[in-house]
């Protein structure tokens, strides 16, 4: 297999679903001649012309709009926003207007639409520019949202997505388009709805999804050497999320550390500690401890920011935690 | 003072064309009027907004559209529904909340959608389905064929972000969108004048690359129509989009709760429209031409009303959406 970033998974996505099915456009800032800002859409706009790749205005509500029609009358819109701090103007358009149009026409009108771009805090952006929206959008009936975390997933998660007839919402990781992992050249995709044991141990669960799973699999090498096993539950989906690998992890381990990268109120970890005091009421042997950014806007002072993001220190310490050890 | 035309030119077209448009907004009137009497009576729930008033707006611009065509609207969307074709027990049963209503009562009175006539839904947030139309505007060129969209919107849209945001990329990209301003006077009970910082509001596509626009008297359904002709020219040709603002009045409140005058209108204003109700203005030029005779009118109410009261008969037996209905539809179902 080949080993390339997950931004180049990305690309290999688009293209090959673009060149699958001709109803397929991609559409956002900067995306075509630019070749996106991130340069996830890199060569595109060459392959498939500027009818299929298209430059729009700063614009995000009229844009996510333009998908969402499109998407009405039977084309497969790709929306990209250039983070998904800029996605909250048209947030309007996703939770109004595409999670309730198969509703809210009793079936008529499907909504075949993907919604995606970089979300989450990168390196002193501060405090408009770094946030996780897992949870605002996993919270609505109506569409999916998917997490992906490794260079496979997020190709083939984007297929699927792409493939999908209803509105998905995948949320990358902007510091892991760098990263590099395996992705085979076959045509592939990564059912949604379906989390992935990445890591297998018996001593305690981290239950995580996202840019997070990177952190959680550093803290399972280093609790290893201390002889702790752990096992790592990538969600990779978190609207539906797989209840039963959750259950199915924390009933071998009997302890769980939920770690994510938004805040704690209302967080995915709420619902995933919720679905763990529902099912594992007996098997656990502590309470469950989540990991997340602290309840603050996101400063830029490096010392500041870091002392307000998820890491490998407060993942292990929570581990420990749970485990009664230190 | 409502607008005037200063000289009233004769009917053009056929009597069978001028008993379809008097019959369409006929038909528009009296079902609202009963939707008015079963709001009353508690057959039909939560928000409900009246488009009397307003007919020859509906009647006008859709009848000239073809059936390929597409239609997006907002949440005063019963009359249009009605001119696209939508049948009234289909529109009544929905605002009943019944299973045999346009969207099987999951969405009301202002989620009507109709897939068969392309009646792409009544939309909620004021300006939201702007953009919406653009996109099948967009979807339109992106496969080479020659339709359009009408977007409908009532004039306190003109001040939204959506609005221009859509505008602007429809001239950009050449789009061919009809967007259709229902200048009532007033956004709820804001006035026109206390919202939009322009008079004129088709002034507002001089900012799009000189988007052709026009403004017409939203109450003479005939020359609705003739504005209309020349924007679907324009936009069928050209593939460029069009704004019309169709200058009319809403004769009842904003929804069913606030009162039809005396707080943000006079009476005397209301009054003063009802004067060019565009249904009694069409009967009048009809009668006057000898294209129909006060029996003919007679027994056109007689028909429309049976339909209307067969279309409440209907909602009324049509059973409420079963149980297992509340979980479908959220989303298609996949192997995934």
């Amino acid at each position: 297999m080949a080993i390339i970033t997950y931004r180049e998974a990305l690309n290999q996505a688009l293209r090959e679903e673009m060149a699958r099915d001709d109803r397929v456009f991609l559409m956002g800032e900067e995306v075509a001649q630019y070749n996106g800002a991130y340069k996830v859409s890199k060569g595109l706009l060459d392959e498939f012309g500027e009818m299929r790749v298209v430059d729009t205005p700063i614009t995000e509500l009229g844009f996510a709009g333009v998908g969402v029609g499109a998407a009405m009358v039977g084309l497969r819109p790709i929306i990209e926003f250039m983070t998904w701090n800029f996605a909250v103007l048209a947030l309007d358009q996703i939770v109004n207007s595409a999670a309730k149009m198969l509703y809210m026409s009793g079936g008529q009108y499907p909504m075949p639409i993907v919604f995606r771009g970089p979300n989450g805090a990168a390196l002193q952006l501060s405090a408009q520019h770094s946030q996780a929206f897992e949870s605002w959008l996993a919270h609505i009936p109506g569409i999916k949202v998917v997490t992906p975390g490794t260079p496979y997933d997020a190709k083939g998660l984007l297929k699927a997505a792409i493939r999908d007839p209803n509105p998905v919402i995948v949320l990358e990781g902007e510091m892991l388009y760098n990263t590099k992992g395996e992705v085979p050249e076959t045509d592939y995709i990564v059912p949604i709805g379906k989390a992935d044991v990445k890591r297998e141990g018996n001593d305690c669960s981290i239950i995580t999804s996202g840019k997070m799973v990177l952190v959680a699999m550093k803290a399972a090498d280093e609790l290893a050497k201390e002889g702790i096993k752990i096992d790592v539950v990538d969600l990779r989906t978190v609207r539906p999320m797989d209840v039963e690998a959750i259950t199915q992890s924390v009933k071998k381990t009997n302890r769980a550390v939920v770690l994510e990268e938004g805040w704690e109120v209302a967080g995915i970890g709420a619902q995933v500690v919720d679905y763990i005091q529902r099912d594992c009421f007996d098997d656990l042997d502590a309470p469950v401890v989540r990991v997340h950014q602290v309840d603050v806007p996101m400063p830029y002072a490096k010392g500041l920011e870091k002392a307000a993001k998820p890491d490998l220190a407060k993942t292990i310490a929570a581990v420990k935690k749970v485990m009664y050890v230190d | 003072m409502p607008p005037k035309k200063k000289n009233e030119s004769s009917l053009q077209g056929t009597p069978e064309l001028h008993r379809e448009l008097l019959h369409s907004m006929l038909l528009q009137r009296r079902f609202e009027e009963k939707v008015g009497e079963a709001y009353a009576l508690g057959k039909i729930g939560g928000f409900c907004h009246l488009y009397i008033g307003q007919e020859a707006v509906s009647t006008g611009i859709l009848s000239m559209l073809r059936a390929d065509d597409y239609v997006i609207t907002t949440y005063r969307d019963h009359g249009q529904a009605l001119a696209r074709g939508m049948t009234p027990r289909s529109v009544m049963a929905e605002l009943f909340g019944r299973i045999d209503g346009c969207s099987r009562g999951k969405g009301g009175s202002m989620h009507l959608f109709d897939r068969n006539l392309n009646f792409l839904g009544g939309h909620g947030i004021v300006g939201a389905h702007v953009p919406i139309a653009a996109g099948v505007g967009f979807a339109i060129k992106y496969r080479g064929g020659d339709q359009v969209i009408v977007c409908f919107m009532g004039e306190s849209v003109v001040n939204t972000g959506a609005f221009h945001e859509a505008l602007n990329m429809a001239a950009l990209w050449k789009l061919p969108c009809i967007f259709v301003i229902e200048n009532n006077k007033y956004g709820m009970g804001t006035a026109v004048e206390r919202a939009a910082a322009s008079k004129d509001l088709s002034t507002r596509a001089a900012s799009y690359d000189g988007m052709y626009a026009e403004h017409v008297d939203g109450q003479d359904v005939m020359a609705v129509r003739e504005s209309t002709a020349r924007a679907l020219s324009y936009a069928r040709s050209n593939g460029k989009p069009v704004l019309l603002e169709v200058r009319t009045y809403r004769y009842m409140g904003h929804s069913m709760s606030d009162a039809v005058s005396g707080t943000y209108r006079t009476k005397a204003e209301l009054d003063e429209y009802l004067k060019r109700d565009p249904i009694n203005l069409h009967k009048a030029k009809m009668l006057d031409e000898g294209i129909i005779t006060d029996a003919d009118v007679a027994q056109m109410e007689q028909e429309i009303k049976a339909s209307v009261q067969d279309s409440w008969d209907f909602a009324d037996a049509s059973p409420e959406p079963p149980p297992e209905s509340l979980w479908e539809d959220v989303l298609i179902a996949t192997e995934d």
